[in-house]
């Protein structure tokens, strides 16, 4: 028996047959599961950009979580000129479907960016955004914005949650990065967060961005406490990309042409 | 090994034979996935799923293997497995494998699983490997475990998320451990813990490889 398997014609039969078996099995757990699986994605997305418009609740379920995110339109938008685009101008029917950091690396939609315009270290830019808002009565009061820019490790992804008048902001997580746990991790740390909503993003009238992140805590007597958060200890890299990054999205090459029609009340 | 009963099989590997304190092997994922307790228990099941239905799949074909692939066969019915386990749990426990990420794909290169599909697996019937792969998928939890327990109360003050000890960036007074947040902290733990075990378990001490002669030259002095 041992000399019969050793052949080279059982060889290849043993290893094709294994090969399908195998292939069988993993593609039909894939085909499966793909449906739960882009559900929780989505989910998962949707939750984030509740959790950054401060509108997520504890231990929120799938459907409450799905119930709270039908208020927000979800929009797409040319960063240049700030105006919506139709998703067709993408190629998608339904804007959620679109990919803003996909289409970042399409040369066709997306524009290269020189190290010296490239603060948030995110190397491509895409032209149009997906953004979210939520409108009262025909009015935009609110914005989610899609951030990310390179902290120390890792590309942070998150969201930052912008108010009708297009200055003040109202909360800020993100989603996904790889920053080391405990220091530049705590990011994610809820106290931390917590100081961002009520900070201004601009001086009035101006529209440089002056979000900055102060090593040692914020001074509470600090004239211009109003657009500093506390750096997170241990973690320099981490906070100066933070910083960065915001400052980056809310300037003129993110969504500063957006921000100032919204503040004009033209959106 | 031949006639090793199913208990012995089972549990031996828990503490007699367990594969990272005696057979040192997985080391890699220990050091990784051990912050939290969740974490370490989903990456604890995952790993005995694995090494128990790839035990029990080598097991049934062991006698079909041609010896010249039967490495390439075991690690083809593991990956297969693994990328199984890792799909379910994107789709059922989405939020834990995010945390996860690539430590479940990784386990493919845990040595446990090729480790005992090729030294157990080969040799022995299906019952008794889909029990070995059980045993020792146990025996690499209660280690996992075990570490995670430290790391998660000192590290972050809490156990299975929930807050024991309250922190001081939650507003609380414990100053929790930085380091047993890194890596490197489940390397003392491992280290303390087999010291422990080999206490408690002399036999598991290994003989010194290299024993220095005694000094038996007389020498004028």
């Amino acid at each position: 028996m041992s000399k019969a398997k050793e052949t080279v014609s059982r060889t290849l039969i043993v290893a094709l047959a294994l090969c399908i078996v195998c292939s069988v099995v993993v593609s039909t757990a894939a085909v499966m599961l793909k449906p739960a699986q882009v559900n929780n994605q989505t989910l998962d997305i949707k939750s984030n950009i509740l959790a950054a418009a401060g509108m997520l609740e504890a231990n929120a379920s799938a459907d409450d979580i799905e119930a709270a995110f039908q208020r927000f339109d979800v929009r797409l938008l040319d960063l240049d000129s700030g105006e919506f685009v139709e998703p067709s101008a993408v190629g998608v029917e339904d804007p959620m479907k679109y990919d803003m950091y996909k289409a970042a690396s399409d040369p066709e939609m997306s524009e290269k960016l020189a190290s010296s315009e490239d603060p948030a270290g995110i190397k491509r830019r895409p032209n149009i955004a997906k953004i979210f808002t939520l409108s009262d009565g025909g009015q935009v009061t609110r914005v989610v914005l899609p951030i990310h820019g390179y902290g120390l490790w890792s590309t942070l992804y998150g969201f930052i949650s912008i108010e009708g008048d297009a200055n003040t902001i109202e909360g800020l997580g993100f989603y996904d990065h790889g920053e080391t746990p405990g220091l530049g991790g705590e990011v994610d740390n809820p106290r931390w967060k917590n100081q961002w909503p009520g900070k201004k993003v601009y001086d009035d009238g101006s529209t440089e961005p002056q979000v900055r992140l102060v090593k040692g805590g914020v001074d509470p007597n600090d004239q211009n406490k109003e657009h500093k958060v506390d750096a997170l200890s241990g973690a320099t890299l981490t906070s100066r990309g933070v910083e960065q990054l915001v400052n980056y999205w809310m300037g003129e090459e993110g969504y500063g042409a957006f921000l100032q029609k919204l503040r004009k009340g033209e959106v | 090994m031949a006639d090793a009963s199913a208990k012995q099989v089972l549990f031996e590997p828990i503490f007699s034979n367990n594969p990272i304190a005696l057979q040192i092997l997985g080391i890699c994922s220990a050091l990784a996935v051990t912050t939290s307790m969740n974490v370490t228990i989903v990456m604890c099941l995952s790993v005995i799923a694995v090494t128990a239905f790839s035990n029990l799949a080598v097991s049934l074909v062991r006698t079909q293997i041609p010896n010249s692939i039967r490495i390439i066969v075991q690690m083809t019915i593991i990956a297969s497995l693994v990328i199984v386990v890792d799909q379910v749990l994107k789709a059922y426990a989405y939020e834990i494998s995010k945390q996860l990420s690539v430590f479940v794909g990784l386990i493919i290169t845990n040595c446990i699983v090729m480790g005992r599909a090729e030294g157990f697996a080969m040799k022995n019937g299906p019952w008794l490997s889909f029990l070995d792969g059980i045993g020792n998928g146990l025996g690499y939890s209660v280690m996992l475990l075990f570490v995670a327990f430290f790391r998660e109360l000192l590290g972050a003050g809490s156990l299975f998320g929930v807050a024991l000890m309250p922190t001081v960036n939650a507003g609380g007074w414990y100053v929790p451990n930085g380091l047993l947040l890194l890596p490197p902290s489940a390397f003392f733990i491992i280290g303390l813990a087999i010291w422990g075990l080999r206490a408690w378990k002399p036999e598991q001490v290994e003989e010194p490889d290299y024993k220095m002669s005694r000094h038996t030259a007389k020498e004028a002095f």
